[in-house]
């Protein structure tokens, strides 16, 4: 069985392995090495060594867009884990109607990011109308309609997460703590918290590549105005790469220190918040 | 051992698929043009009318692709990478040229330059000819002759002109725009001018078309040919530029601080309800009227007038034409598949059949000596760029703004158009960024 396994393992694995080469891989390594050349189309380039590497830094836009998107990713990050967490603890007290809750919650994450930033776009318009202003009056009201779209999204997603992170829990452990005369918020801190860090851990991992991934939402609701103060690395790097003739280059080494510094924060993350996980 | 038999197979199979699919593509032996259009609005025509009819005339396949509203740039980009590239395809002018310099082949034995009537208007490096204009457009203050018209009859009216017709300069227009809002009631309009769109992706009407007025004055001024890329721009008529676009935004149908909602449909719709009498847009925005549900403006009354800024002299001036419009043939494709490129074009805008598609579907202004007097398009605005372009006394503005160094500058101008418009960036530090913008974009892209 297991002989046979292995020797037709290799024919079931090829069609994923084809598309994970076709689709992530050679895109990947091409990418990389654009990244080195001046170009207009992706086949056809002239070698120019590290100053597309240079170029990003002429203007600041890359670092403005870079300042806009930590601050939006801190804010979405504690925002959804905070308010996705205490709708899981809610939802998993047995009220009545539980799984009506859940499902309505999980639902806008179905919905894609460019029809998620258009049904913003008009509610958040509707709301400023009074003040005679649009999201892009001001970029304030920008970075706020964004951080309320991607609460908006995600908070569903990350409730189903904790929600099994806490139905895991073992009820004698709570049982145990409440005859030991723990009160509802001690129980919450040492007991139940402890024990879903490994959904906290992959939550915050989520938010925040999530947060620094988000390109289409951005590109609905706001495109990045006013004056690109709302414009985020992954819109920025898109800009550069389709709307500035000979910057091709240029937006393809954005898009390598893009990736390099969102690995170097996750893998951060990760380690951080799997030292604090516990066997329970 | 039986590893590394297994890797081997694997890279087999991977090597049988990825050749199989290349040759696949290359065996068609269908003779066939493919076009990738630039214009959504008339993409149905191409393959509806113009594909159907080439094929049948000459036996060739037309294969018509057309990017989505605004991503012609990115489009162009992948599909020139792709193994069967887009034979012919567009460009908006010498920047946009730049970007695609090694793809584009030269025109200059070609069938359809012989039949480009101005051969000055196509786009040239050196002895080579790289693009040719396929459409003539211009572009003004469009106004519904039925409002004014009613304004002109008020009793109380506080202008001496009588018509729209002798509105000849800033000062004039100022005066009426501003008489016409204090009775706007009367009237039964929301606003004189239709909204200022300002949404993302709307804003070109004025960070390209309108600031090809001052753009175009400053370079008369110092004697600089059209279509001449130039780091010499001082934003010489900023302050002129600023009087229409204040009287733009004080005399519109929308607050100021909603404009950022407001996309050019939403400004065409209120002038076709009949909520504005003036909107500043071309002759491609024909159909935007018309074709509006409960459209209320007679054929008869939508009339053209030049965009006036306070210079000197300007009632010599007219519509601002010229063409954004040009086509270009790929190098890269065999010399079999640039020749059919030859034919379709030519066949488009020679043949009795291409011309009577170009006339009633496509409605463009052609720059090509095959047509005649009367094969020329009959929709209202294109019927007043041609009495504008033929009027006596006036000569036409020309399109200064294809030399805008990058789309960026644009991009840029426009967003600070936005912060003036919401009160958080003075008109002065508008035209101090746009000059210094310009000489960094031009250095840029040098």
């Amino acid at each position: 069985m297991d002989k046979t396994l292995r020797r037709w393992a290799p024919l079931f694995v090829l069609p994923a392995l084809i598309s994970f080469i076709i689709a992530f891989l050679v895109p990947m390594i091409m990418g990389l090495v654009l990244s080195f050349f001046k170009f207009s189309t992706v086949t056809d380039g002239v070698f120019v060594g590290w100053s597309n590497y240079k170029r990003i830094f002429t203007d600041m836009d890359f670092v403005t867009s870079l300042w806009m998107n930590v601050r939006f990713t801190v804010v979405t990050v504690i925002s959804i884990n905070i308010l996705a967490f205490f709708l899981a603890l809610l939802l998993t007290q047995g009220v009545k109607g539980t799984n009506v809750y859940r499902t309505i919650f999980f639902m806008p994450n179905l919905i894609g990011g460019i029809v998620l930033g258009w049904i913003w776009l008009l509610i958040i318009n509707g709301i400023l109308l009074p003040r005679n202003a649009t999201i892009i009056t001001d970029a304030k009201y920008g970075f706020w309609g964004l951080v309320a779209l991607a609460n908006w999204q995600n908070i569903g997603y990350m409730m189903v997460i904790y929600i099994a992170g806490i139905q895991t829990i073992n009820r004698d452990l709570i049982e145990a703590a409440q005859i030991d005369g723990a009160n509802s918020w001690i129980r919450l801190k040492s007991v139940i918290l402890p024990s879903v860090m490994p959904a906290i851990t992959i939550c915050t991992f989520l938010t925040l590549t999530s947060g620094f991934k988000i390109f289409d939402q951005n590109l609905a609701l706001t495109a990045g105005n006013p004056a690109r103060q709302t414009e985020m690395l992954a819109l920025n790097i898109y800009n550069t790469f389709y709307t500035r003739t000979n910057f091709e280059g240029v937006g393809q080494a954005k898009a390598v220190l893009f990736t390099i510094l969102v690995a170097i924060i996750a893998l951060t993350q990760l380690a951080a918040t799997r030292q604090k996980e516990v066997e329970a | 051992m039986k590893r590394k038999y297994i890797a081997l197979t694997l890279l087999i199979t991977l090597l049988v698929a990825v050749s199989g699919f290349s040759a696949g593509t290359k065996e068609e032996a269908v003779k066939e043009v493919y076009f990738l259009n630039f214009k959504p609005e008339i993409a149905s025509v191409y393959e509806t009318k113009v594909a159907p009819a080439f094929e049948a005339e000459t036996g060739i396949k037309l294969k018509v692709v057309t990017a989505a509203s605004g991503t012609y740039a990115a489009t162009l980009k992948s599909e020139l990478a792709k193994s069967s590239p887009p034979t012919i395809f567009q460009t908006n002018g010498p920047v946009g040229l730049a970007g695609s310099l090694n793809y584009v082949s030269d025109l200059k034995n070609t069938q359809f330059y012989k039949i480009l009537s101005d051969k000055s208007m196509a786009l040239t490096s050196g002895d080579q000819v790289l693009a040719i204009p396929y459409a003539v457009e211009g572009y003004g203050l469009i106004y519904n002759d039925a409002i004014m018209r009613a304004y002109f009859a008020l009793p109380n009216k506080k202008v001496s002109i009588k018509s729209a017709e002798e509105i000849t300069s800033f000062a004039l227009l100022k005066a009426v725009v501003e008489d016409m809002t204090r009775n706007k009631d009367r009237l039964g309009i929301k606003g004189v001018f239709a909204s200022t769109s300002m949404a993302p992706g709307n804003d070109w009407r004025w960070q390209t078309h309108l600031v090809n007025v001052p753009l175009a004055y400053e370079f008369r001024d110092k004697g600089i040919p059209t279509g001449t890329k130039t780091d010499n721009f001082e934003f010489k008529y900023a302050n002129e530029m600023k009087q229409l676009w204040d009287l733009y935004l004080d005399n519109s149908t929308t607050a100021r601080g909603l404009l950022g909602s407001k996309s050019v449909d939403d400004a065409m719709a209120e002038f076709a309800l009949g909520q504005a009498a003036i909107v500043q847009n071309g002759n491609w925005g024909a159909a935007q009227i018309l074709g509006v549900q409960g459209n209320k403006v007679a054929d008869k009354d939508i009339k053209f007038m030049p965009i006036y800024i306070g210079v000197k002299g300007e009632e010599h001036d007219g519509l601002n034409v010229g063409t954004e419009n040009y086509l270009c043939i790929n190098s890269q494709v065999s010399a079999e598949k640039q020749a059919l490129a030859d034919q379709f074009l030519t066949w488009l805008f020679s043949s009795d059949t291409g011309k009577a598609i170009v006339k009633n579907d496509l409605m463009f202004i052609t720059p090509f000596n095959t047509f005649k007097d009367h094969e020329l398009p009959t929709d209202p605005l294109a019927k007043e760029v041609i009495r504008w372009m033929n009027k006596d006394g006036v000569s036409s503005m020309p399109w200064a703004f294809s030399v805008i160094p990058s789309g960026q500058w644009k991009t840029d101008f426009g967003a600070d158009l936005g912060q003036y418009i919401n009160g958080k960036m003075s008109w002065s530090d508008v035209a101090k960024r746009a000059v210094a913008s310009w000489k960094t974009e031009y250095d840029l892209t040098k």
